[in-house]
């Protein structure tokens, strides 16, 4: 929007014309965000960009509402309860983050049957009539041992944390880092950690098997668990292997204090928390009678030596490097580019 | 009006009220469509509560009702699906399961928290190995009862006033009812006049292991699939329910009726508080609000009918 144009729009009416999306079939329609969970920091990251970019779209009058709604329990019988309530409340689409892949899949067939857009993301669930905006996990850990391929010619020995067991997302990334293995031969996993995405219990379980394990060439992690092994192997006394990092303001931190101290070079990657956003504008072409996939696969943010101080600036403390999605965004998603 | 009266009442009024207000903030809400949508998760919930209303009976808690709902769902959407009758057989016995372990809690004279609490990690533990990721289907037949389509008042309201009504003829209105809430009020009375403490308590867990069942069953015909996750939340939703329709945690005190308006009442206070766009930091508490003035005002009554006797 231009700044005269924003400036001659005094009314809703005048923002849209000026706006130059093609939005102006969508600014009576509402979206609501369900959410099944709030406490911890990628979350957080999540909603904030949630209401900074629908913010400004409501503004604009892209649409007229977005509010977000976050269940009070992760529960699937609370978040299905809840897309049942924001059924009645009139919604034209709700985006959702479930709490489990099929246990709201009654709730979301009855949002459909009524007419509602409904798009998952990050949290996807199987239900045919809804939009998926996945993740692929899977490639998130196949990507690691690329890296490590090109850093690491001779191979080594690798040391695995994992996250939380038993979790769908562990047992992705975990299969991506054993077909990257099985692609790079020369690497070995010789240990294997679970460190709960928290970096406290990446650093105690690092520290516990430690002792018993060989020289380690490099660290495969899942994100928020690449600090914790950084610190486990400090206080062994042990050489600093190339620990993959993932994303989290305190990886970023150490990882540019090791860089200006003695040139350490590693990656890190992960989830963007702004891909709420993404679903967001997905739901607003949907209304807008865009032909979208049902399946589309989100892109992961990935971090480099060059780009590190770039992103560790905008990184909030104890945050998580984000972006956020804009409506061309989406629509090169959408497009599949 | 006596104190007796008021009180058999209270859960009715503490549920009208709500509706009312749910009527001022989403006038949307009040059809038929609407109270479907916001009554059909009430009724596993309606089902398990009065499964811990029978274990409240005889003075004991069920911890394990909601991960054993779990369990029950997960039973629903993959054996009985595959294989109907090895299905209803897992189903058959896992009541027998319940009804085992009210024996035991009364052969052993064990507090019923300490097993039922190891209970709720066996029944978690068997819907992990049975479904490991979330998944399966619910059978189509289940699908087809839950959302049932019954002319002018909604399926959850017809079934959750059919089970009111069931259990209260049973348990209020039967001599063997007496004799089953005897054994919470006075087992020793009860004893004394040639009735067996352990059939009680063992008819109890069975009858509380056949609604679980049953509330398994509606949850996973509503949500179509299942998580071992699912129910979790429903152990402490069925205890609040129970004692929020006028039960009693000792003295084999329980109202069939009043515990089935509770869960309602439950279910649509989530309702209400996301229709008034209450932050979900303070939904919990204001949940908790409202259990808490609903309770005060049930110890009113109950001093008022102290003071009458």
């Amino acid at each position: 929007m231009t700044r005269i144009s924003s400036l001659l729009a005094a009314t809703a009416v005048g923002i849209v014309l000026s706006s130059g999306f093609a939005v102006a079939d969508t600014k009576d329609k509402r979206i609501a965000l369900s959410n099944n969970y709030a406490g911890n920091s990628w979350r957080q990251a999540m909603l904030k960009s949630w209401d900074k970019v629908t913010g400004q779209a409501v503004s604009d009058g892209a649409v007229a509402a977005a509010d977000a709604f976050t269940t009070a329990e992760n529960q699937a019988t609370e978040q299905a309860a809840q897309i049942q309530n924001l059924i009645l409340q009139g919604y034209d689409a709700i985006v959702v983050n479930a709490a489990s892949p099929t246990a709201l899949n009654g709730a979301v067939k009855e949002a459909c049957d009524a007419g509602i857009i409904v798009v998952s993301f990050d949290g996807v669930v199987n239900e045919p009539c809804a939009w998926r905006i996945a993740v692929d996990f899977k490639q998130m850990g196949a990507v690691q041992l690329d890296y490590l391929a090109e850093r690491l010619p001779d191979g080594g020995n690798l040391l695995e944390i994992r996250g939380l067991a038993g979790v769908f997302v562990d047992d992705e990334i975990h299969a991506g880092i054993e077909q990257g293995v099985a692609k790079h031969s020369k690497f070995k996993i010789v240990g294997s950690v679970h460190g709960d995405w928290t970096q406290e219990v990446a650093q105690k379980a690092v520290a516990g098997i430690l002792p018993s394990l060989p020289e380690i060439a490099a660290v495969v992690t899942q994100g928020g668990d690449g600090y914790g092994a950084a610190e486990a192997f400090r206080a062994a006394g042990r050489p600093i292997p190339l620990i993959i990092m993932g994303n989290r303001q305190d990886e970023l931190q150490w990882w540019k204090e090791q860089k200006d101290a003695n040139g350490y070079e590693t990656m890190s990657v992960s989830i963007a928390p702004g891909v709420s956003t993404l679903a967001f504008w997905v739901a607003q072409q949907i209304l807008d009678g865009k032909d979208v996939p049902k399946d589309l696969v989100v892109p992961f943010l990935r971090i480099d030596q060059d780009t590190l101080e770039a992103n560790l600036e905008t990184t909030e403390k104890g945050g998580v490097a984000n972006v956020e999605y804009t409506l061309e965004d989406a629509q090169k998603v959408i497009a599949g580019m | 009006m006596s104190p007796r009266t008021l009180r058999a009442l209270l859960p009715a009024l503490s549920l009208a009220a709500l509706l009312i207000a749910i009527a001022i903030v989403q006038p949307r809400a009040m059809s038929y469509f609407g109270l479907n949508l916001m009554l059909n998760l009430a009724l596993p919930i309606a089902f398990a509560t009065m499964a811990q209303l029978c274990v409240i009976t005889v003075n004991d808690l069920d911890l394990s009702i909601g991960s054993f709902v779990s369990f029950c769902a997960c039973v629903g959407a993959t054996w009985l699906a595959e294989s109907p009758a090895f299905g209803v057989l897992v189903l058959l016995g896992c009541i027998l399961v319940y009804a085992a372990v009210g024996a035991l809690i009364h052969l052993r004279n064990l507090p019923s928290i300490v097993v039922t609490l190891g209970m709720s990690f066996v029944w978690l533990g068997c819907s992990v190995l049975l479904l490991p990721t979330p998944g399966g289907t619910a059978p189509d037949w289940l699908v087809s009862i839950v959302k049932l389509k019954t002319p002018v008042v909604p399926f959850a309201i017809l079934a959750s006033a059919v089970l009111a009504l069931a259990v209260h003829g049973a348990l209020m209105g039967s001599a063997y009812g007496a004799v089953l809430r005897g054994s919470g009020g006075n087992p020793q009375a009860i004893a004394r006049a040639g009735w067996s403490q352990l059939t009680a308590k063992v008819a109890l867990y069975a009858l509380a292991g056949l609604f679980g069942v049953l509330a398994g069953l509606t949850l996973v015909g509503m949500t179509t699939s299942a998580d071992a996750n699912i129910a979790l939340r429903y152990t402490l939703l069925s205890i609040a329910g129970v004692i929020l329709g006028g039960g009693e945690f000792v003295g084999g005190r329980v109202s069939p009726i009043g515990a089935v308006l509770g869960a309602l009442t439950l279910a649509l206070a989530g309702s209400l508080l996301s229709f008034l766009r209450i932050s979900p930091d303070w939904q919990i508490g204001a949940q908790g609000a409202i259990l808490i003035v609903v309770l005060a005002l049930r110890a009113l009554v109950n001093r008022a009918e102290a003071r009458a006797a």
